[in-house]
């Protein structure tokens, strides 16, 4: 016991003191076991952050109508009949006046040009009533000022208005065959919403020809058990054909999908980069004892066992690999954390997010580097110790 | 009469090359005995290298046994001979064989490792070992700061580091000039005729064979007394 770990310590920091004298391919070994972490905790932390912005937005009191089988506000389509019945539908909340706390929305795709790409991207412009602001958690206008209803204004929500271009509070943009001012910018907590541009929905229906229809009806519910009552109620209604959605349920939901879909196509990437890596350790591994092979026969010759050979060896695979790992985190740390970016959601208009790189993430993507130590090292190990010790001395 | 420390008994050794069976010893049969200076002469490729393989529990013979002090090494599984070799035996290469990222008293050390000794006590070995070879001034030197025959003292501190009875030399002076080869030769001499150690040493050299108390001679498989043996 004693001996063969004073052994495999010795032999161990021998191996590491020798890896300065082979540069090459230490350090092939090493970016390439740094590029596997850095994209595996990047790809990670993209997901996670994705979701974060997407899980923090959506009211648990907040119902969300939209016509049966929609799944997004996008294929969601009413008439301003029926959207009047869910208005005063029982379940709903009321104001101070005694009026229903609901926004009757549309939610249109219009263009913008990405500031980073400098190509085209869908960026969702919603309609809303002037109910729709309080039902936005943590609402708050952070500069200029709000549309006027009946005007082609609209306000740009914070992350929206980073990524596009055009979006400054005071300058107009083109959208179609309309001139729109932005008069202000709104933060919702870094939530979905400031990803989005936001109009009068009466000002919103004319530009786009769209008569009095609305895609979807958002609600304050009132007390536990609003939303099942409003949910009742809209279902025995002949005139309507609707699912109740809560708002919180309603996006948590989009967000495994999407953040589901980041990590099918960021794993099989990492998969490969860790085959990849797994062959860059083994070759800087087969390296290393090809270079030492005459000292490793020494040694053996002095007494030296051959368990503590393949020891000392997996472990210098391993350090290789964890010096590597951290530099990978380091790089995703520097480079990704809070770094902001933009992809096509399941609501077919661009969410903006921030990457989480997270000591959690930081720690997977080392437990990723450490396997790939381990499996490159294990042939070099035993071949380390299986080779004959009177070959090698023979040879110069 | 000294006691018998080694003893070969009818030992052979093939190596299998593809198809082709190489018969490098047959039938070898030797006593040593204890404080003996044994030189093993004979041409190249003669198995000089793979007796003393044999002898020191680095390689196994195909059929015969090898004794020392009593113990037929033969039998021994790898491990246990790893054992075996550290506290019985100490190589001595042609080429010294140190290693480059250590200094000499690191060099010299790593045999102690083997053992159950603290760090002070192995510090106190080293530095004797490295006395007795004259080094005691390099101590921090690294192998690429030292002369060939400075590297030879090293490895021979290394080697007795542990205090083993059996000392193994291939072709301790075959890298080195005649002034150095004298050296080293006479070195060996005192650990022989001072410190009791039981000296095999294979050469070329007749200048170090001398110093030798008998020499064998080797010569397709067998052996042989060397017909200008000087005693
Ligand atoms: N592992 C091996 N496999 C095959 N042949 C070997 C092996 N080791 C040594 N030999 C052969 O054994 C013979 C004796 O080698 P060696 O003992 O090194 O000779 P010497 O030391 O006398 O020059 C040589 O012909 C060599 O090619
Ligand atoms: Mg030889």
């Amino acid at each position: 016991m004693f001996g063969w770990l004073t052994q495999t310590a010795a032999l161990a920091a021998l191996n590491l003191r020798s890896l300065p004298r082979r540069p090459g391919t230490a350090a092939v070994a090493m970016s390439g076991i740094a590029a596997l972490t850095g994209v595996f905790a990047g790809v990670l932390s993209m997901a996670s952050g994705f979701e974060k912005t997407m899980d923090g937005t959506g009211r648990a009191d907040v119902a969300l109508v939209l016509r049966s089988g929609s799944t997004a506000e996008l294929n969601s389509r009413f008439t301003g009949e029926q959207a009047d019945v869910i208005r005063y539908a029982p379940g709903i909340a009321r104001d101070a006046e005694g009026e229903p706390e609901v926004s009757a929305e549309l939610f249109w795709i219009v263009n913008a040009v990405g500031k980073s790409s400098g190509t085209e991207a869908n960026v969702a412009l919603r309609g809303i009533q002037p109910t729709g602001y309080s039902l936005r958690k943590d609402y708050r206008l952070a500069e200029g000022r709000e549309f006027t209803p009946g005007r082609f204004e609209l306000v740009v929500g914070r992350g929206a208005r980073s990524q596009f271009m055009g979006l400054e509070p005071g300058q107009t943009i083109r959208f179609g065959k309309t001139e729109w001012l932005v008069t202000g910018m709104f933060e919702t907590g870094g939530s979905v919403f400031e990803s989005e541009l936001w109009c009068d929905v009466n000002v919103l229906q004319s530009a786009y020809q769209l008569g009095n229809g609305f895609q979807v009806v958002r609600a304050r519910v009132d007390g536990a058990d609003g939303r099942l009552q409003l949910e009742e109620a809209l279902g025995d209604d002949q005139r309507l054909s609707v699912d109740v959605w809560s708002e919180k349920q309603f996006y948590s939901d989009q967000a495994e999908d999407t953040a589901s879909l980041i990590n099918n196509i960021g794993l099989p990437i990492s998969i490969l980069m860790g085959i990849g890596a797994v062959f860059a350790a083994l070759n800087a591994m087969y390296a290393s004892i090809a270079a030492r092979a005459r000292e490793l026969a020494t040694l053996r010759a002095v007494g030296f066992g051959s368990f503590p050979t393949a020891l000392a060896t997996l472990l210098e695979s391993v350090v290789l690999a964890f010096l590597g790992g951290v530099l990978g985190c380091a790089i995703a740390w520097f480079a990704l954390n809070g770094f902001q970016a933009s992809t096509l959601a399941s609501s077919f208009s661009q969410v903006v997010f921030n990457f989480a790189v997270t000591p959690d993430l930081l720690g997977r993507g080392i437990v990723a580097a450490l396997i790939v130590g381990l499996v490159g090292g294990i042939f070099p190990a035993v071949r380390a110790a299986t080779a004959q010790v009177t070959s090698a001395l023979r040879e110069l | 009469m000294a006691r018998e420390l080694i003893r070969l008994a009818e030992v052979s050794k093939n190596y299998r090359k593809g198809r082709e069976l190489v018969r490098v010893l047959e039938g070898i049969s030797l006593a040593i005995e204890e404080g003996d200076f044994v030189g093993l002469m004979g041409p190249s490729g003669s198995g000089k290298t793979t007796l003393l393989n044999l002898l020191g529990g680095l390689d196994k013979p195909t059929s015969g046994d090898v004794e020392v002090d009593g113990r037929n090494i033969s039998n021994l599984s790898t491990g246990a001979l790893a054992k075996w070799r550290a506290s019985n035996i100490g190589f001595i290469f042609q080429f010294y064989n140190l290693l480059p990222v250590l200094t000499a008293a690191r060099n010299v050390g790593l045999p102690l490792l083997l053992t159950s000794l603290s760090a002070s006590q192995r510090k106190k070995h080293v530095n004797t070992a490295l006395q007795l070879v004259g080094l005691a001034d390099r101590a921090k030197h690294y192998p690429r700061e030292l002369s060939g025959g400075q590297e030879q003292r090293v490895a021979i501190a290394r080697a007795i580091v542990s205090d083993p009875p059996i000392l193994l030399c291939d072709e301790p002076t075959g890298d080195l000039d005649r002034a150095t080869a004298d050296e080293i030769m006479s070195l060996l001499q005192r650990l022989n005729r001072d410190y009791g150690k039981t000296i095999v040493m294979v050469t070329h050299d007749p200048r170090a064979a001398s110093f030798a108390h008998r020499v064998l001679h080797l010569d397709k498989g067998e052996l042989g007394a060397a017909p200008e043996e000087i005693h």
